[in-house]
């Protein structure tokens, strides 16, 4: 299945809590090196569709396929060996470490010590944390936790990049960069990012998927998205663009 | 495991510090001796192996986040074993790796049930306190002549006397002698001490240190954060048993009060005390409460006074007052305090200079999982 350039997909991918379905029998499935993006109103089921990608809840139904191999029963850390990258909604970060221990332990994972100081010292300097290598991330802003997070996800050379919210905190500075590193990023990954700013969407976008109620609603491009009357009722309409 | 040396991390300035601790303890071992006074030399022999325990308990809770409430188990465990091989062999040399190998294997079939089970912290702290407490009552009832292994019989609440102490490998008439036993038990300990230190400094060692951070981040990584958790509990668990075995050569008796609760809580008081994330903390920590205990205990307050009472207070005392635990505090008051808590922090810290690792996670980590312990609070963390 991985020589047909598909390089993840989910069948019927469902995530129960008690009576709330979160995630409702999705069937998604994107492209090598495509850039997808992830929109909808809150709590239509976004994050949780990344966690169960990423196995830190273990989906009710449903499997998971990347590149071919069903990674349904793989646990979050046999995921991220197979090369599934992930931001989180809120920056999960080591905040009692450095910002360069915070890289270096990602680069380590990869690499001897030699090579993952190199790699360390170049991932810094590509998300401009270079004045804050050795301080505490936890001191850090909330937009350069950010480009940390960014960093450690980075440094894994994922094959596919989950971005939730990436831009969550950012000036309007860091936004532009944020946008230059995702096409840069592109180059090397498959990303799905999930966002609310709309410009920064437009920015990006190929192909966006709206989700709404834990299901796909649609999926098009961002120009017959911003025109179709079913998105702009259940989540456009209300912050109107 | 090269990684003591790379750049930008933490423990590198801490290089200095550990010197300094490590060489204070050679001069000690070197001085202690000279002194003539085999009394002191037997009381220090008692410390040594209790330090040892501390820094056991210290690595697995202050750095790998494993709140174990029945680290006396293992400390119980390596005594037995090497009460029972020695008994059995009649020679020391096997039964002291035995005293490590026995604890390690246990705590590596316990702790594959934990970890692997995904159990949180407050389970894991129930757990080893509820298995601690079934060895103490299971070697408790094993007076009768039908609990013996090998010719070895395990005496239940008698105990087990007149263990045989250390010889010379391979020569079982050969004792050691109380300057030997002396010299060996402070090897141990500063071998256990820089052991431990260059662990840390490790690859392994900051990996360990960023599970205990983020999980979840550790696991995102392509951590598999049970491995180095059963890891960390095995090491801990094999010094434990080391210091088991250092016990026994000193008072030449095991008892089930190896696996008493009172124990169990202590050695956590140690590492309360001197400070959750650092080696040195506990060591002071756990010297300190060893000796008053000892004035208490021979009456020399002039009697009265409960010892657990005289505990439970200071136990009070530094989670009100000095939650950080003694070195934390004082590596604060150095950097930020008025003129006096400079000086004096200046002062004791120069003379023992160590600066633990990741330096505000302790503070952290020490209140979540105080927490973990006395109530529910705190144990869904890793679940994020």
């Amino acid at each position: 299945m991985a020589e047909d350039g598909i390089i993840l997909e989910t069948r019927g991918l469902t995530m129960r809590f008690g009576g709330v379905v979160a995630v409702n029998n999705v069937d998604f499935s994107m492209k090598e090196g495509e850039l997808r993006c992830l929109i909808g109103p809150n709590g239509a089921g976004k994050s949780t569709f990344f966690k169960c990608l990423t196995r830190q809840y273990k989906p009710s139904t449903g499997q998971v396929f990347f590149r071919g191999a069903d990674i349904t029963s793989d646990i979050t850390f046999q995921i991220a060996r197979r090369g599934i990258g992930i931001k989180t909604q809120v920056p999960s970060v080591f905040d009692g470490l450095s910002v360069h221990e915070n890289i270096w332990l990602s680069a380590r994972r990869h690499h001897k010590t030699r090579e993952a100081n190199r790699i360390t010292d170049q991932i810094i300097e590509r998300v401009g944390l270079g004045h804050a290598t050795k301080k505490l991330v936890g001191q850090l802003a909330h937009g350069e936790r950010q480009w940390v997070e960014l960093g450690i996800v980075l440094t894994g050379e994922p094959k596919l990049i989950l971005l939730d919210e990436p831009t969550a905190g950012m000036t309007g500075d860091e936004v532009g960069r944020t946008t230059e590193l995702i096409r840069e990023i592109n180059r090397q990954a498959a990303l799905i990012v999930v966002e609310h700013d709309m410009q920064f969407i437009k920015a990006i976008a190929q192909k966006v998927t709206v989700f709404h109620q834990g299901q796909i609603l649609v999926e098009d491009t961002m120009i017959n998205i911003m025109n179709n009357q079913q998105v702009r009722d259940v989540y456009l309409g209300k912050h109107s663009v | 495991m090269t990684g003591l040396l790379a750049s930008g991390w933490r423990f590198d300035s801490n290089r200095h510090g550990t010197w300094a601790v490590a060489g204070v303890m050679v001069v000690l071992l070197f001085i202690l001796p000279v002194l003539d006074d085999p009394l002191l030399l037997l009381q220090v022999r008692y410390y040594v192996s209790m330090i040892v325990l501390a820094l056991s308990m210290a690595f697995i809770w202050g750095f790998g986040g494993i709140m174990c409430f029945g680290q006396s188990m293992f400390f119980g465990l390596g005594g037995y074993a090497y009460a029972i091989s020695v008994g059995n062999i009649g020679e020391s040399t096997a039964p002291f790796f035995l005293a490590m190998i026995i604890p390690a294997i246990f705590a590596a079939i316990l702790g594959y049930f934990m970890f692997f089970g995904r159990l949180n912290d407050v389970y894991v702290a129930v757990i080893t306190l509820a298995v601690t407490l079934a060895l103490y009552y299971f070697i408790n009832s094993t007076s009768g002549d039908e609990y013996s292994i090998g010719k070895a019989r395990l005496m239940g609440f008698n105990g087990i006397s007149s263990i045989r102490k250390f010889n010379w490998p391979g020569d079982p008439k050969a004792l050691l002698s109380a300057n030997h036993l002396f010299y060996f038990s402070m090897g141990l300990l500063i071998a256990t001490y820089v052991g431990l230190k260059m662990l840390l400094g490790s690859t392994f060692g900051r990996v360990v240190v960023a599970v205990k951070e983020n999980e979840l981040r550790a696991e995102l990584l392509g951590y598999d954060v049970r491995l180095y958790k059963l890891t960390v509990f095995v090491i801990g668990a094999a010094i434990a048993g080391l210091a088991g075995c250092l016990s026994i050569n000193y008072k030449n008796f095991i008892s089930p009060n190896a696996f008493h609760l009172s124990l169990a809580a202590q050695i956590i008081m140690w590492v309360l005390v001197g400070g959750v994330g650092t080696l040195l903390g506990p060591m002071i920590g756990c010297v300190v409460l060893l000796y008053v205990s000892f004035i208490l205990g021979t009456g020399a307050s002039g009697g009265g006074l409960n010892t657990y009472l005289i505990f439970g207070l200071i136990v009070m005392i530094f989670v009100l007052a000095i939650p950080q635990g003694i070195v934390p505090t004082l590596r604060d008051w150095r950097e930020q305090g008025g003129r006096y808590r400079r000086a004096i922090a200046g002062a004791v810290l120069n003379l023992a200079e160590q600066l633990p690792a990741p330096g505000n996670v302790h503070v952290r980590a020490f209140g979540e999982r105080l927490l973990g312990v006395l109530g529910p609070t705190a144990g869904d963390r890793t679940k994020g």
